[in-house]
């Protein structure tokens, strides 16, 4: 394959895929959202949850993206140094972006600050964003992709605390985000937390939990159970779908940590709504793919 | 003029403020008839700078939405996907929108406050949600795009007026006797987050 025809494939299955991810929501998100549906017991709650399965089904069925906000596209690749496509990716990447806003398609949502008007392509500075990591010594390349919308990154937010505040203070600041603008993202939610040393290191980890795998735990321990009263305790207040009232809040609550200087906690919580459209898809050196979120998915 | 069919409360434009007396904050209901999509812009023309709106809504319903819309021919525009958006946003204009244009329902996502309350209770008006992220759902109820005015605005901010069959399911979150369901939810979600926050603090300290 010539590099030309190479990058034209990518881009065709990265366009495909993304346009997927907002028609069909991930299979541990229908798994879960399933899983919380049973477990309602209001009225109020069972109509809400009837909404979300019949529009699930008709988004499939018309071929329509399941929310309107179609968000902004991010990306999260991990990226084997000597993967072939490595020096056109983020260009192809944009390019993907383009083909899918087109084809699917995507709402314009990207505006160019400052200058403050749409681009009325969904693309723009730094949009798509896309955050590298570097894999040595490998050929391959993972993809995460994800639309964040309006309503769900707007309880997005980091700090610093001081040691002092200790974990009480971790507690605190993700508990108060849920009721303050949590209730309005769409509930149920999958919450997103870094606890790290400095603002932009626990907010790139928050983002980083939205893509694990609902279910997964931390490896740490201590951070596997702070998860879990966390969920349990968001769960508690009782937010509901919608934010109308209801046994569950959440589809889950993940922690992500790196080391932190001894005077410094840096936190930050990030949430995604209930169409959490979040695609995973690796390639190999020859372009094969696999994805990982989505069972239906070909090209 | 309201009718329940197969158990669904039905409201039909034009609504009067009898029809909305018996209906209260937590009652499922569905509109048939008149739903003009009016956001930010919309209520900042209105309220701000005295314009007239160009589409009647009186006695009917809006839509805190911005769509995507189709083309199909001049004149000629079909919805393809249409969802809330936050309602607070037009919490600031809504007591005097109310007050001018003769609204009778509101639709949206979530909650509203004390303006909208006092609008809802002088004026005869309620105030709704639909469950959000439902944006085809939403487009289907949608029969078809009667007018369509402002649309200098941009097509989400543009007033687009649609004729609907059984819109919804739609939450009543504030109604005509003084009730707001997110505010009253509120105190609720608050008091409990006090308790699991001193719950959750017994076992997290970690640094000793
Ligand atoms: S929060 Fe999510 S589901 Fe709700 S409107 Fe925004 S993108 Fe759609």
């Amino acid at each position: 394959m010539s590099k030309e025809i190479q990058v034209k494939k990518m881009t065709d299955i990265i366009a495909a895929f993304v346009g997927y991810t907002g028609i069909h929501l991930p299979d541990d998100v229908l798994a879960k959202l399933t899983e919380l549906r049973s477990k309602e017991d209001s009225p109020m709650a069972g109509l809400i949850y009837d909404t979300m399965f019949r529009n699930i089904e008709l988004a499939k069925e018309l071929d329509r993206p399941s929310c309107q906000d179609t968000g902004v596209l991010q990306f999260w690749v991990k990226c084997g140094t000597g993967f072939p496509l490595i020096n056109e990716l983020e260009a192809l990447l944009k390019e993907a972006v383009l083909q899918a806003t087109s084809e699917t398609p995507l709402r314009h949502n990207a505006v160019e600050t400052f200058d403050e008007y749409n681009t009325g392509n969904n693309v723009g500075k730094g949009i798509p964003t896309v955050w590298w990591d570097i894999v040595p010594n490998w050929d391959g390349c993972e993809v995460y992709t994800y639309m964040a919308g309006g309503g769900c990154m707007l309880p997005g937010h980091a700090m610093v605390l001081m040691p002092g505040e200790g974990y009480e203070g971790v507690t605190r600041f993700v508990m108060d985000r849920m009721t303050s603008y949590g209730l309005n993202a769409c509930p149920p939610l999958l919450v997103g937390v870094g606890v790290a040393t400095s603002v932009e290191t626990a907010a790139m980890l928050s983002k980083k939990a939205l893509m694990r795998p609902i279910g997964s735990h931390n490896e740490n321990e201590r951070a596997a159970r702070m998860e879990k009263l966390l969920e349990d305790g968001i769960n508690a207040i009782g937010l509901g779908p919608q934010g109308m009232g209801g046994k569950y809040s959440v589809m889950g609550v993940h922690i992500e940590n790196t080391a932190r200087h001894p005077s410094t906690i840096g936190v930050a919580v990030n949430v995604g709504c209930w169409s959490l459209r979040r695609g995973h898809i690796m390639f190999d050196k020859d372009l094969n793919f696999k994805v990982a979120s989505h069972t239906g998915f070909t090209m | 003029m309201l009718e329940i069919k197969d158990s669904k409360k039905i409201l039909t434009t034009p609504i009067s403020a009898e029809d909305l007396k018996d209906i209260h904050t937590g009652d499922i209901i569905y509109i048939s008839g008149s739903l003009t999509t009016c956001r930010d812009d919309v209520h900042r023309r209105v309220v701000e700078e005295g314009l007239t709106i160009p589409i009647d809504i009186r006695d009917k319903a809006i839509f805190h939405a911005g769509p995507i819309i189709r083309t199909l021919g001049e004149d000629h525009y079909e919805v393809v996907s249409v969802g809330p958006t936050t309602s607070m946003r037009m919490e600031k204009f809504e007591y005097e929108f109310v007050k001018e244009t003769g609204v009778r329902v509101l639709v949206g996502k979530g909650g509203m406050k004390e303006n909208t309350v006092r609008a809802c209770q002088e004026f005869g008006c309620i105030h709704c949600v639909i469950p959000a992220g439902n944006a085809v759902v939403a487009a289907i109820c949608v029969e078809e795009v009667v007018d369509a005015q402002w649309l200098d605005l941009g097509m989400p901010e543009a007033l687009w007026s649609c004729r609907v069959k059984e819109f919804g399911p739609l939450i009543v979150s504030i109604d005509t006797h003084g009730s707001n369901y997110f505010e009253e939810k509120k105190i609720e979600y608050n008091k409990r987050k006090e308790e699991e926050i001193a719950k959750i603090n017994k076992e997290v300290g970690f640094i000793k």
